[in-house]
């Protein structure tokens, strides 16, 4: 059976070196690609009743949006090598999300780019790539 | 829409004559008897011995009881369920990103706790006595079953617009319910009724009792009614309070609400903190101000009309702070996707229980370990001002921090009703921005307004139609119960049966 890899996609120039860098390796192994992009969310935050009657629709145009201006085009990417990637938007906390999904999938790896951030913007902000090699199960590779 | 704002202060600023301190007067005099007489339709009274006891107040009550009865106490039965929702157990990770249970309670949550805790629960103490407290506490656990019905019923019954978003609420349920008992004209009748009791409510408890509460502790603590340069500025503060929640309400300020909806809650447990700290400082008093709760709640001692004086008191409070009966959160509850509208109904099961058994008995215990300490400390003040003095005989400096935290109580309150109420009215008009921002405008008219009068006429217009929106809600919720009662226990068969599927903490 096909591996599946999973590559993190965050629209940045370093998660499109990730995806081609998973796009070369998934086609001399023969696996297929999983593209995902999170949309961070919190079940625990606090909104006004407008905004919550509107959250289904706003919920849709982010997901079309993430679908259509940051996934497609690194899709694409990934499609011109000839691997076949499959694109997923998901809501919630990213490094964890992340590793749900990789579960759920069965990928055996997940790629990420990396933002290359000094160590006190990371300090500061914390990084995705940085807990998800803490918390993933499966091995990361974090592409520079 | 910087036209909007702008007209709002010209029609104010142009409205006040050129002695500004009689103009609040003038508008006192004005509206004292049409509330007198909106008040006497009403609270129309049957008197029982030395008590009146409103009817409404009756409906309420029998309405809570029945459905307590009737729906085999889930108050108590649900209590844990509605934990294990609102904490995520049972969401499924595929609908992230939509409204979950805890942001639909923080939000009815953030609508309901408001002045009505802070100062009607000292109203309550004054005119019913130590005992209103246990009534109050009563009513509240009763009051879980309603709010119950009416949450679920909110769900069920909601109407998903073209445009993706939703509209629900008590006018669509009698409505539609109705519709499916093969009585539309009735139901449509109901719902406009509803509509229309709504909207205008929103403009007195959602409101003006709001904005005024929040004037009067702000007066309080700048120097109180003499010595404060404030105290006859009511205009000037209303249209300050008026242009920040035009700009978020109209405006679209959307920072200023979502600020304010994140400081809320913790507001709450410092508000909470403080106060058990107080009743703690007050120990001496609390064996004794337990003891007069419950001989209060029997006797009614020193209380027109006695225990049942003690009664109608407590329960009115409590409506006017929890909502259970008017309706209004299940307006922000149809929100929630959720194949079942019964786990909305059981989230909103917290609601009473936080509010009023929680937050509204807390207020309660420092004021009345205060009486028991010194009968006279708060000499004639009344109201949140009462609260304020019972705060400050143990806290000195606390009424700065409890003036900010009511006008935060006050402003997320107006935000919460001002979309209540726009529910109502485009219920009745129709869904359009201009229909919109007309009422947006007028809401922000009565925040102005609300700073102008004094608190006698104001919580009796604003009592009066927000318990006139009670019967024509809790009369269909009679109707609907039986839909309610079914859904009810083929959820629970399937919780029990593990056929609704736990994701977490299993």
């Amino acid at each position: 059976m096909a591996n599946t890899y999973l590559v993190a996609v965050d629209g940045s120039a370093g998660s499109l070196r990730a995806a081609e860098y998973a796009a070369d390796r998934a086609k001399a192994s023969n696996s297929n690609i999983t593209l995902a992009y999170v949309i961070e969310w919190s079940p625990y935050s606090f909104h006004t009743p407008e905004e919550l009657a509107e959250r289904h629709k706003r919920r849709e145009e982010e997901i079309e949006r993430a679908q259509s201006t940051i996934l497609g085009p690194v899709a694409k990417a990934v499609k011109d090598k000839g691997v076949d990637a499959e694109v997923v938007v998901k809501h919630g906390h990213p490094s964890e999300t992340l590793a749900e999904l990789a579960q759920e999938k069965g990928a055996t790896q997940i790629f990420i780019g990396r933002k290359g951030e000094s160590r006190m913007a990371a300090l500061l902000f914390g990084s995705v790539a940085g807990s998800l090699v803490q918390t993933s199960p499966v091995p990361v590779t974090v592409v520079p | 829409m910087k036209r909007l704002l702008t007209s709002i202060f010209v029609f104010l600023t142009l409205s006040v004559p050129a002695h500004a301190a009689g103009f609040d007067e003038t508008i006192n005099t004005a509206t004292a008897p049409i509330a007198k007489f909106i008040g006497q339709i009403v609270f129309f009274k049957i008197p029982i011995g030395d008590a009146n006891l409103p009817l409404v107040v009756l409906w309420l009550v029998i309405g809570a009881v029945f459905f307590t009865f009737y729906m085999g106490f889930v108050n108590i039965r649900g209590f844990k369920h509605a934990i294990e929702l609102v904490r995520g157990d049972y969401a499924n990770p595929d609908d992230a990103g939509e409204v979950s249970h805890f942001q639909a309670l923080a939000t009815a949550v953030s609508g309901t706790v408001g002045i009505g805790n802070i100062g009607g629960v000292a109203v309550a103490v004054t005119v019913g006595g130590a005992g209103a407290t246990f009534w109050l506490i009563m009513a509240g656990f009763l009051g879980m079953s309603t709010k119950f019905v009416e949450c679920t019923l909110g769900v069920k019954y909601r109407t998903e617009n073209p445009d993706g978003s939703v509209s629900g609420g008590p006018m669509y349920y009698l409505d539609k319910g109705f519709a499916e008992r093969g009585m539309a004209g009735f139901g449509k009748f109901m719902g406009t009724f509803y509509a229309i009791g709504i909207f205008i409510g929103a403009l007195g408890i959602g409101n003006m009792f709001q904005s005024n509460q929040a004037f009067v502790q702000f007066v309080n603590v700048t120097g109180g009614e003499t010595g404060s340069w404030w105290a006859d500025k009511g205009w000037l503060f209303g249209t300050a309070m008026a242009l920040v929640t035009g700009s978020v309400i109209i405006g679209g300020i959307k920072s200023i609400a979502r600020v304010t909806e994140k400081i809320v809650p913790f507001m709450a447990i410092f508000y909470c903190i403080f106060a058990l700290m107080v009743i703690f400082m007050n120990f001496d008093a609390i064996p004794q101000a337990i003891s007069n709760i419950f001989s209060g709640a029997m006797t009614g001692e020193g209380v027109a009309g006695g225990a049942l004086g003690a009664l109608i008191i407590g329960f009115q409070r409590a409506v006017f702070s929890n909502e259970a009966g008017i309706g209004s959160a299940s307006i922000a509850h149809s929100a929630v996707r959720t194949n079942e509208p019964v786990t909305e109904g059981v989230v909103s099961l917290l609601e009473p229980f936080i509010d009023t058994i929680i937050i509204c008995t807390i207020t309660a215990m420092v004021i009345g370990t205060a009486q028991v300490a010194d009968p006279n400390f708060a000499g004639e003040a009344k109201g949140i001002a009462m609260t304020s003095a019972a705060f400050e005989r143990q806290i000195s400096w606390f009424p700065i921090p409890l003036a900010f935290a009511a006008m935060l109580f006050a402003f997320s309150t107006m935000i919460s009703w001002s979309y209540y109420g726009l529910k109502g009215w485009t219920y009745l008009f129709g869904e359009g921005q201009t229909m919109d921002r007309l009422y947006k405008l007028i809401f922000c008219i009565f925040v102005a307004l609300g700073c102008m009068v004094k608190l006698g006429p104001i919580l009796d217009i604003s009592d009066a139609l927000v318990f006139l929106i009670c019967v024509p809600n809790i009369l269909g919720l009679y109707f609907l119960a039986p839909i309610v009662k079914r859904e009810m226990e083929s959820y629970f068969a399937r919780i029990k049966s593990g056929e609704i599927k736990r994701f977490k903490h299993g």
